[in-house]
C-alpha cells in the first residue's frame, strides 16, 4: 500500500485528527492481495459500501460520489479520499466543514443548489423504502413548500449553500449527528 | 470591484455555453465579471445537464413574450410589494427562477450564478476564504503609529499596512490562490490554524496551502529582521501545538469504552449514547476526587496509622452496612488524627501518640516530614470542591453555548429534514426504525404547522385545567406523604437507637443490619414514585413531547430534592446536634456509614429495577402481551438516578474520604450492566429527543441542585456544627473551620508581616457583603448580555428582509434580460419566416 500512515507526516496526521492507523487498517481490509502492493490504489464504490459504517446508510452512494476524486466520477476512493471522508465526519471537523459536505451530499443533481427534486429525493431517503413510511404526494408537496418558505431567504425557489448553512446553524444537534466513528 | 456593466445586446451572451459548477474556470463573484467573461469566450463549452434544458431547446421558438413581460411589468418599481400579493396572481408558476418558460440561454445564465457556484468549486472556496482572511487581517491589524507615515494632509489615506503587500501592487495576473497564501502568511499562527481548519477543502490541498504559507514565512523570517521574542513566541506556539496533538492522540489511544459506546450508538443513536457519555463524565469527576483525597488524606494517614482500640472481625455484612470492621479504618472520618504527623518521631514516641490529644508539636520535631493533618483535611476537601465547581461551571457554560440558539422556533421542518438523520446509526433494523420515526415525526409536524389548532372551547379548556391540576395535586401529595413518612420513620429509628443504646447490645450484627431499614425505604420510594408520576402524565396526555419530558424531570427532581433535604435535616439536625443521646462517640463516622449504605442500596435497587423493569418487562410484553416493540429506554429517569447517586457521593466526601472509590466501582459496574440490558431489552425512544438541549439540562441539574446542595451542606457542616470531641481531625475545635483560622493565626504569630493578609482573609471570608457584591455584578453582566442578544435578533430580521429585497431585484433583472433577448430575437425570426415564406 503506497500511502501508509507514517508517510503522511506529522502535519497531516494532526490535520486529520482521526486515528489514521485505524483507518489504514480498515482501508487495507478492502483491498485484494495484489492491490496492497500498488501505490495509491483506488477502491471501487461497491467495495467501499461493504463497510458496516456505510452499508445501511441511505446516503451511502452520495457520500462516495462527494468524496471521490476520480475523473470518471464513479465514486471510487483512494486512501486519501477515505481519510478526507473520516475527517469530515469526525469530532474535530467544524460546523462549517460539516455543513458544506452535508450540502454536497444532499445535492443529488450536483447543480449547486437544493431544488424541489433534491428535496424530494432527500425526504424519500430519510423516510425509507417501504410505502407505509413514505409521504404521500400531497404531503411531500406541502413539506417542500414549507421547507422553502422557512429556508429560502432570497425567494429564488432553491436553497443555496448560505441558506442551508443558516438553517443548520440553528440546530445544535447537527454536529453530533453528522458523525461517523470508525 | 465595480466595473461598468455592459448590457450591449450585440454581445453573444446567449450563445455562450454553460459551465458546470465544478469547473474551476467558472468561478465568479460578480455579475459583471460573468458577463465580461462570457463576452470574451463566445464559443460553446461543455453542456450541462439540466432537466429543463432539453425541453427548452425544443421549445426555443415557443417563448411567449407576452406572458413574460407581465411579471416584469409588475416588478418594475414595485419592490415593496409583498411576496404573497405578487404570487397570488401567478399560481401556476411555482418556481419563479426554474420555471419552464425560461429560454435555454437564461437557464445557462442562471446555472452559473455566483450563489449557485459558491461552495461547489475549489476556486469559489478559495475566493471566499480570501475575502475572509482579508477581513480578518483588517480586524487584527492595529492602527499603525502616526510617526511611521509621511506627513500627509489627509489622515484617512493612511492605510492599515495593506499597501505594503507587494503582491497586490503588482497586478492582476496573480491568482486568487497566491493571494490567499499571502493573507494566510500575514495572519498570526493561531488565526492561520483556525482558518485552515475551517476550510472545506480536501486535506491534501490544505497541507499544500499550509506548506506554502510556512515556506514564505520562513523566507520572510530569515530575510526580515524580526525581533527575537516574536520568533521565540512562534517556536513556542509550534511546540505547544505539537505537544497538544500528541497528548490528544495519547488520550485517543486510551479508548475507554470506545468499542462499547460505538455499538450502543450504532444501534440506538445519539440519545441513548448521551446517557452513557454522562456516566463517563461522572466517572471522571469521581476519579479526580478519589485521586485528590487519596493522595492528600488517605495515603498519609494510612502510612502513619494511629493506635486504636481492639479491631473487630470481618464479617460479610460490612460490605452492606459499612460498619463493623470498616468503621475503624481509613475509610471514615474517625480514623484521622488531629495532630501533625511526623515521620521521624514515630519510632521513638510510639504509643504515646494517643495520649497527646492537643499536641501540636512534639519535641523531636523535624521540619522536613511534618504533615498537618487537620489543615490538610480542611483544605483538601475545600480545594476539591472548588475545583469540581469550576469544572462543572465551565462544562455547563460550554454545553449551554453549544445548544443555545437565538431563533429556534422558525424553521422546524427544515431543521427536521436537514439535521435529523443520525449518521452514527449502523445496524439495519435501527436504520429502518429511525426512518419510520422520522417519517412519523414529519407527518405530525406537517399537520401541526399547516393546520391551525382547533380552538378549544371554554369547557374543554376548563376540563384540561382540571386534569392538569389533579395530576399535579396527586404528584405533590404523594411526594409530601413520602417525605413525611421518611421524617417520621427516621425519627422512629433515632428513638430506637436511643433505646437500644441505653441497654446493652445483644447482637451487634443484627443491630447494624437494622440500620439498613431507612436506606431501603428511601430507595423504594425513589423507585416507585416516578412510576406514579408517569401514570399521572399518561392521564394528562400532553400534546408536546418535550413539555411532557420537562414535567417528568421536574416532578422527579422535586421528589429527590425533598428526600435529600429531609435526610440532611435528620443527619445534621438530629444526629449531629445530640450525638450523646445515641451514645455515639463519632457522629461523623456514623453519618459517613449512613451515606455509604444509601449509596449501596441505591445501586442494588437500580440493579433490581434493570432486572424487573427492563428484562422481565420485555419478556412479559413479548410473550404475554404479544407486542412487537421492546420497552423504551427512559433516558431522563436514568440520568436523574445518576445525579442522585452523585449527590450522595459529594455529600459523603467530607465524612468518608474513600466514598469516591466506592462510587467509581459502582459506576463501572453500572456501565456494563446497563449496556447489556439496553442491548438486550430496549429500543430507542420513539419521540424526538433533542440531545444537546437535554445534555445541557442534565449538566445544569448536576451543577445546580446537586452540587450546590451538597456544597451548601458541607459548608454548613464545616461552619457551624461542632465536631465530635473524641475522634477525627477536628477534635477539640469549636467548628471545623477553626482549623484554617488557627493556621492563619499561627502564621501571623510567626511572621507579623503577614498580619495584613490574615486580616484581609478574615474580612473577606466572614463578611457576607462580598458575596452580595459579587452576585450583583454578575447579574448586571447577565442583563447586558441579554440585551445584546435581543439586538442581534433584530439585526437578523433586518438582514433577512434585505436579502428578500435583493432576491426580488434579481428576479427583475432576469426577466428584463429575458424580455430583451426576446425582443432581439423576434425581428430575426420574422425575417427568417419571411424568407422561408417566399
Amino acid at each position: 500500500m503506497g500511502t501508509t500512515a507514517s508517510q503522511l507526516g506529522k502535519d497531516l496526521l494532526s490535520e486529520y485528527q482521526v486515528s489514521a492507523q485505524n483507518a489504514h487498517k480498515r482501508f487495507t481490509e478492502l483491498l485484494t492481495k495484489d492491490e496492497k502492493d500498488l501505490p495509491n490504489t483506488r477502491v471501487s464504490m461497491e467495495r467501499v459500501l461493504t463497510l458496516p459504517e456505510l452499508k445501511s446508510n441511505p446516503f451511502r452512494k452520495r457520500i462516495c460520489y462527494v468524496f471521490s476524486t476520480s475523473e470518471q466520477k464513479d465514486g471510487s476512493l483512494t486512501f486519501e479520499d477515505f481519510l478526507d471522508l473520516l475527517s469530515a465526519f469526525s469530532d474535530s471537523a467544524t460546523l462549517e466543514i460539516k455543513s458544506h459536505y452535508a450540502f454536497r451530499i444532499f445535492d443529488f443533481d450536483d447543480d449547486g443548489t437544493l431544488d424541489c427534486g433534491d428535496l424530494e429525493k432527500l425526504v424519500n431517503c430519510l423516510t425509507g423504502e417501504t410505502d407505509e413510511t413514505r409521504l404521500t404526494t400531497e404531503e411531500m408537496r406541502q413539506l417542500i413548500n414549507n421547507i422553502l418558505e422557512e429556508s429560502d431567504i432570497d425567494k429564488d425557489g432553491t436553497v443555496n449553500l448560505s441558506e442551508f448553512q443558516h438553517v443548520i446553524s440553528r440546530s445544535p444537534d447537527f454536529v453530533s449527528s453528522f458523525k461517523i466513528v470508525l | 470591484m465595480a466595473r461598468n456593466v455592459n448590457f450591449d445586446l450585440n454581445h453573444p451572451l446567449v450563445e455562450a455555453g454553460l459551465e458546470s459548477p465544478i469547473d474551476e474556470e467558472g468561478v465568479h463573484d460578480s455579475f459583471s465579471q460573468l458577463i465580461a467573461e462570457q463576452s470574451q469566450n463566445g464559443g460553446p463549452s461543455e453542456a450541462f445537464e439540466l432537466q429543463q434544458l432539453q425541453r427548452d431547446l425544443d421549445e426555443e421558438g415557443r417563448d411567449d413574450v407576452g406572458y413574460l413581460s407581465s411579471p416584469g411589468h409588475e416588478f418594475r418599481g414595485s419592490r415593496q410589494v409583498r411576496r404573497d400579493m405578487e404570487w397570488e396572481d401567478d399560481e401556476t408558476q411555482t418556481d419563479p427562477l426554474i420555471g419552464e418558460r425560461w429560454s435555454s440561454a437564461t437557464m445557462k445564465v442562471l446555472s452559473s450564478m455566483p450563489s449557485r457556484t459558491i461552495g461547489r468549486s475549489r476556486g469559489a472556496i478559495i475566493s471566499q476564504y480570501y475575502n475572509r482572511t482579508m477581513q480578518l487581517r483588517r480586524r487584527r491589524q492595529s492602527r499603525p503609529a502616526i510617526r511611521d507615515f509621511s506627513r500627509s494632509a489627509r489622515p484617512s489615506i493612511r492605510g492599515y499596512g495593506m499597501e505594503a503587500d507587494s503582491i497586490d501592487a503588482e497586478g492582476t495576473e496573480v491568482s486568487k490562490r497566491e493571494r490567499l497564501v499571502n493573507n494566510l502568511q500575514n495572519l498570526s499562527v493561531s488565526d492561520r490554524v483556525r482558518m485552515l481548519r475551517a476550510m472545506p477543502l480536501s486535506v491534501a490541498e490544505k497541507s499544500d496551502l499550509r506548506m506554502l504559507a510556512l515556506q514564505k514565512e520562513k523566507r520572510t523570517l530569515s530575510s526580515s529582521k524580526l525581533p527575537c521574542c516574536s520568533r521565540l513566541k512562534y517556536y513556542i506556539i509550534i511546540a505547544a501545538r505539537q505537544s497538544w496533538y500528541s497528548w490528544l492522540s495519547f488520550l485517543h489511544s486510551l479508548q475507554l469504552w470506545q468499542v462499547a459506546l460505538k455499538r450502543v450508538s450504532g444501534r440506538f443513536g445519539t440519545g441513548v449514547l448521551s446517557y452513557f457519555l454522562f456516566l463517563k463524565t461522572l466517572l471522571f469527576f469521581n476519579i479526580f476526587l478519589f485521586l485528590v483525597t487519596g493522595a492528600f488524606l488517605v495515603l498519609p494517614q494510612a502510612v502513619h496509622p494511629p493506635v486504636l482500640p481492639a479491631e473487630r472481625n470481618f464479617s460479610g455484612l460490612e460490605l452492606l452496612t459499612g460498619a463493623g470492621y470498616f468503621s475503624d479504618t481509613v475509610m471514615y472520618y474517625g480514623y484521622y488524627c488531629n495532630y501533625t504527623l511526623h515521620k521521624s518521631c514515630r519510632d521513638d514516641v510510639g504509643g504515646q501518640n494517643v495520649s497527646v490529644s492537643n499536641g501540636t508539636r512534639l519535641d523531636c520535631v523535624s521540619k522536613h516530614h511534618s504533615y498537618n493533618m487537620p489543615l490538610a483535611y480542611f483544605f483538601t476537601i475545600g480545594v476539591a470542591f472548588f475545583i469540581t465547581c469550576i469544572i462543572l461551571v465551565y462544562s455547563m457554560s460550554k454545553s449551554f453555548g453549544q445548544s443555545f440558539r437565538i431563533d429556534n422556533s422558525h424553521s422546524i421542518l427544515a431543521i427536521k429534514v436537514f439535521c435529523s438523520w443520525d449518521f452514527k446509526v449502523i445496524k439495519k433494523t435501527s436504520v429502518r426504525l429511525m426512518s419510520e420515526n422520522i417519517g412519523t415525526q414529519l407527518k405530525e409536524l406537517l399537520a401541526e404547522v399547516n393546520h391551525k389548532n382547533v380552538k378549544n372551547t371554554a369547557c374543554q379548556k376548563l376540563w384540561r385545567l382540571l386534569v392538569h391540576g389533579l395530576a399535579w395535586a396527586i404528584c405533590i401529595a404523594s411526594t409530601a406523604a413520602c417525605v413525611t413518612a421518611i421524617y417520621y420513620f427516621s425519627d422512629h429509628m433515632h428513638q430506637n437507637l436511643q433505646q437500644r443504646s441505653r441497654s446493652t447490645i445483644k447482637d451487634p450484627l443484627l443491630f447494624e443490619a437494622s440500620l439498613l431499614a431507612l436506606p431501603v425505604m428511601v430507595s423504594l420510594i425513589n423507585l416507585l414514585l416516578p412510576g406514579l408520576f408517569n401514570l399521572a402524565a399518561w392521564m394528562e396526555d400532553y400534546e408536546s413531547p418535550s413539555v411532557r419530558t420537562y414535567v417528568a424531570i421536574g416532578r422527579n427532581l422535586l421528589l429527590k430534592v425533598c428526600v435529600l433535604g429531609v435526610l440532611c435535616y435528620h443527619w445534621l439536625g438530629r444526629v449531629a446536634a445530640d450525638p450523646a443521646s445515641i451514645k455515639l462517640k463519632c457522629w461523623e463516622s456514623f453519618v459517613g456509614q449512613e451515606l455509604y449504605r444509601f449509596l449501596l442500596m441505591e445501586f442494588i435497587f437500580t440493579l433490581l429495577d434493570t432486572l424487573f423493569g427492563e428484562f422481565l418487562w420485555r419478556l412479559f410484553s413479548e410473550r404475554v402481551l404479544k407486542r412487537r416493540r421492546k420497552p423504551v429506554f427512559d433516558i431522563a429517569r436514568n440520568v436523574l438516578e445518576l445525579i442522585y447517586g452523585q449527590t450522595l457521593a459529594w455529600l459523603g466526601v467530607l465524612f468518608t474520604p474513600l466514598l469516591p472509590a466506592v462510587q467509581i466501582i459502582k459506576l463501572l459496574l453500572l456501565f456494563y450492566i446497563k449496556k447489556s440490558s439496553v442491548m438486550m431489552n430496549c429500543q430507542a425512544p420513539r419521540k424526538p429527543y433533542r440531545v444537546s438541549q437535554m445534555t445541557t439540562i442534565f449538566i445544569t441539574l448536576l451543577c445546580f441542585p446537586s452540587f450546590l446542595g451538597a456544597s451548601v451542606c458541607v459548608t454548613y457542616t464545616m461552619w457551624s456544627i461542632t465536631p465530635s470531641s473524641s475522634c477525627g481531625p477536628f477534635r477539640e475545635l469549636k467548628t471545623m473551620f477553626q482549623a484554617g483560622k488557627r493556621w492563619v493565626e499561627e502564621l501571623e504569630k510567626d511572621n507579623p508581616n503577614l498580619s495584613l493578609l490574615a486580616r484581609a482573609h478574615a474580612y473577606l471570608v466572614e463578611n457576607p457583603l462580598f458575596l452580595f457584591l459579587g452576585a450583583g455584578i454578575f447579574l448586571i453582566v447577565i442583563y447586558f448580555h441579554s440585551q445584546v442578544v435581543d439586538g442581534q435578533r433584530k439585526i437578523i430580521n433586518l438582514l433577512q428582509e434585505q436579502i428578500e429585497n435583493e432576491g426580488e431585484d434579481k428576479k427583475f433583472l432576469i426577466t428584463r434580460l429575458q424580455s430583451i433577448h426576446e425582443q432581439k430575437r423576434t425581428p430575426a425570426r420574422r425575417l427568417t419566416s419571411q424568407d422561408s415564406g417566399c
